[in-house]
C-alpha cells in the first residue's frame, strides 16, 4: 500500500557519468511488491524545488529492508539529490503505479528485456524476478555511449546481454532495435522501458507479440489526481489512461504512444 | 464549541479547510489515504457539459517554488459526474462545492442548473478564470460586465449559492469583485492561477505543450494575500482564499487578509496528507495566537479597533 515515509540513505554513489545509485532503507520497502513500480521523492523540505520526482525502483530487497534507485543527474532536483549523503533521509511517497506483469511469461519461456538509457533500471528487478521463476531472459540495453552505460555486468549475470551505443563506443553501434534484428532474437514476451521513440519502434516491430512497455511522463501528484500524465486510448476522443496510476506499464496497443 | 466551524452561504463547515478544484480530482485517490469526512468541504474538478480530454502533454512544469499546469479542464462531463462521481462522494460526511466551466454562457447555465440539484452539492464555484482553455474559462473572468452577466444567469438557475472564482490575471481585481457581487454572487473564491510560461534552454521551445499554463504553489501566495486584502475590504460577501497554502500558518495569514475559509491546491501533490495535517495543527496555532475561534482572524490585518491579541510566549 502507498505510504509516505522518511527513508534513510545507506549508500549513494555515481556508477556512470551523471548516473547515480541511491540505496534507501525503511519499512516502506515491505510495501514494494512489483518490479516497474516507482517512488515519488521530495528532495528537500523547502518549497524549492517544489515537486516530488518520480523515480523507478531498480532493486527491492525485503531481507535487508533496502531498495535501490538509479537516476540521472539532470535538473535542479536530481542535482540536489546527488548531493545527499548516507545517513541523511529523503521523503518518499510510494510505491506507486502498477509494475510489469510477471505472469505474462511461464517457466521455460523466453523474455526479451529491452532498456534504453535511464529506462534500464526498473528492468533489473524485473529480470531478477523472472530468472527466479526459471524464465529464460535475454537483455538488450541501449545507451548514448560507453560513459553513461551501467549495470551491464549485473544484467550479464542474469542472462544473455547485448549492448548498443549510439556512437558505437561499446557493443553494437546503433539502437536496440538494430541489435534485436541483427541477432535475430526470438522470444515469447517482450518487456521494455526507455524513451518513447524506442517504445514506438518496438511496438511496431512486434505487432503479433505480447509486449509490455513502461512509460515516462512529467507528473504532478503521482497518484492519479492531477491529470498531468494522461495519454490517449485508441479509438476515442475523450478516453484516457494515467501513466502514474493506470501505468506506468501498459500492454502495447493499450495507449497511444 | 468547535473552534474551526465556519458558516458561509449554503455551507456549514466543520472546519474551513478544503482541497481546491483541480488538485483533488473527485476525491477517489485521496480517499485511499484518509477519511474525506475530515475535510471542511471538497471543491471537485471543473465539470463541463460534455467530457473533455484536455491538452496534450507535457501538462506540468516546475518553476521556482511553484508549478505551471495546463491540464485544459479534462473531466468526464456532467452526466458522468452526476451519475458516478457525486453519488460516490455522498458516502462521506462532507459538502461538495461543484466547480463548473464552459465554452459558452449557455453551457455554464446548463451545467449549473443540473449539478446544483445533486443532494451533496451545497454550493457552486463558477470557474471564469481557467487560463488553459481556448474558449471560455478566463475569457469570462477578465471583463467585469461579462463576468457579471454570467453570474446573473447562473444565479437564476442554481438551486444552491454561487461562489465566483476570480482570476488574478486582471488589471483591477476589486472592480471585478464588485461587479460580481452586484450581480448577485453569494461569495468569491480567489485566486485562480496566474498565466505563466517556461521555455526549455536546450530546445528554445515552451516546456508545456499548451505553451502557457497557470502558475500555482507558494510562489503565488503573496499575490493571493494582496488581492484578498484588497477585495475583502471592498465587498461584503465572504471569500474562500487559495493560492500557495501549505501550512496552518498560511491559513491564518489568508484569514488575516480577509478570507473566511481556505482551499489547499498544489500542496496536495507534494504531501497528500496536507489537508488533514493542517486541520489537526490549527487548534494549537489558535492557542498560541490567543484566538478562541478561527473566525476572529478574518480581516484582522485591516479591521480597525482590533489590535493583535498576541502577547508573545
Amino acid at each position: 500500500m502507498m505510504k509516505r515515509e522518511h527513508m534513510m540513505i545507506v549508500a549513494h554513489e555515481p556508477i556512470a557519468e551523471n548516473i547515480y545509485a541511491l540505496t534507501l532503507t525503511g519499512p516502506l520497502v515491505h510495501e514494494m511488491n512489483k518490479p516497474g513500480q516507482f517512488v515519488h521523492i521530495k528532495i528537500t523540505s523547502q518549497a524549492d524545488p517544489l515537486l516530488r520526482r518520480p523515480l523507478s525502483l531498480c532493486q527491492i530487497d525485503k531481507e535487508t529492508s533496502q531498495c535501490t534507485i538509479i537516476y540521472r543527474k539532470e535538473g535542479i532536483g536530481t542535482t540536489l539529490l546527488s548531493e545527499k549523503r548516507p545517513g541523511e533521509t529523503v521523503d518518499v511517497l510510494g510505491p506507486l503505479g502498477n509494475g510489469f506483469p510477471l505472469d505474462a511469461v511461464k517457466a521455460g519461456q523466453t523474455a526479451l528485456i529491452v532498456g534504453g538509457g535511464i529506462g534500464v533500471p526498473p528492468l533489473y528487478e524485473l529480470s531478477k524476478r523472472l530468472v527466479k521463476k526459471d524464465v529464460n531472459v535475454i537483455h538488450v540495453l541501449g545507451f548514448q555511449n560507453k560513459d553513461v552505460m551501467f549495470y551491464k555486468n549485473e544484467f550479464a549475470k542474469l542472462g544473455e546481454t547485448h549492448v548498443a551505443t549510439v556512437d558505437g563506443s561499446y557493443g553494437t553501434k546503433g539502437l536496440v532495435t538494430d541489435v534485436i534484428a541483427e541477432c535475430a532474437i526470438s522470444f515469447d514476451v517482450l518487456y521494455a522501458c526507455g524513451p518513447k521513440p524506442m517504445l514506438k519502434a518496438l511496438e511496431q516491430a512486434f505487432p503479433n507479440k505480447e509486449v509490455y512497455l513502461s512509460l515516462e511522463e512529467r507528473m504532478g501528484c503521482g497518484i492519479g489526481a492531477c491529470f498531468a500524465c494522461v495519454c490517449r486510448v485508441p479509438n476515442s476522443e475523450t478516453a484516457y489512461k494515467k501513466v502514474c496510476s493506470d501505468g506506468p506499464v501498459f500492454k502495447a496497443g493499450e495507449v497511444i504512444l | 464549541m468547535n473552534r474551526l466551524a465556519v458558516q458561509l452561504p449554503g455551507l456549514s463547515l466543520k472546519n474551513p479547510i478544503m482541497p481546491a478544484s483541480g488538485c483533488f480530482g473527485f476525491g477517489r485517490e485521496y480517499a485511499q489515504l484518509y477519511d474525506l469526512s475530515q475535510l471542511g468541504a471538497i471543491m471537485i474538478k471543473a465539470t463541463t457539459l460534455e467530457a473533455r480530454f484536455g491538452n496534450s502533454t507535457p501538462r506540468v512544469a516546475e518553476t521556482p517554488s511553484g508549478m505551471l499546469n495546463a491540464i485544459g479542464l479534462q473531466n468526464p462531463g456532467l452526466q458522468k459526474v452526476m451519475e458516478e462521481e457525486l453519488p460516490w462522494l455522498a458516502q462521506f460526511d462532507v459538502p461538495i462545492i461543484a466547480n463548473i466551466a464552459g465554452s459558452t454562457m449557455e453551457e455554464y447555465v446548463e451545467v449549473a442548473k443540473e449539478i446544483s440539484k445533486a443532494p451533496n452539492v451545497y454550493a457552486l464555484e463558477l470557474n471564469i478564470s481557467c487560463p488553459n482553455v481556448k474558449k471560455g474559462g478566463m475569457a469570462f473572468g477578465t471583463v467585469p460586465e461579462v463576468a457579471a452577466e454570467l453570474t446573473k444567469l447562473v444565479k437564476e438557475v442554481s438551486e444552491v449559492p454561487v461562489y465566483v472564482k476570480l482570476s488574478p490575471n486582471v488589471t483591477n481585481v476589486v472592480e471585478m469583485a464588485r461587479a460580481i457581487e452586484a450581480a448577485g454572487a453569494d461569495g468569491l473564491t480567489m485566486i485562480n492561477t496566474l498565466l505563466g510560461m517556461r521555455i526549455d534552454v536546450k530546445t528554445a521551445q515552451p516546456v508545456l505543450a499548451n505553451r502557457t499554463g497557470g502558475l500555482s504553489g507558494p510562489a503565488i501566495k503573496p499575490i493571493a494575500i494582496r488581492m484578498i486584502y484588497e477585495v475583502s475590504q471592498a465587498v461584503s460577501i465572504p471569500i474562500i482564499g487559495m493560492g500557495g497554502i501549505q501550512s496552518a500558518e498560511d491559513v491564518i495569514e489568508f484569514f488575516y487578509a480577509g478570507a473566511s475559509a481556505v482551499a489547499v491546491g498544489t500542496a496536495n501533490f507534494i504531501d497528500p496528507f496536507v489537508c488533514p495535517n493542517i486541520i489537526a495543527e490549527l487548534p494549537a496555532l489558535l492557542d498560541e495566537l490567543g484566538f478562541e475561534h478561527i473566525s476572529e482572524c478574518t480581516g484582522r490585518s485591516w479591521k480597525k479597533g482590533e489590535p493583535s491579541v498576541y502577547c508573545g510566549a
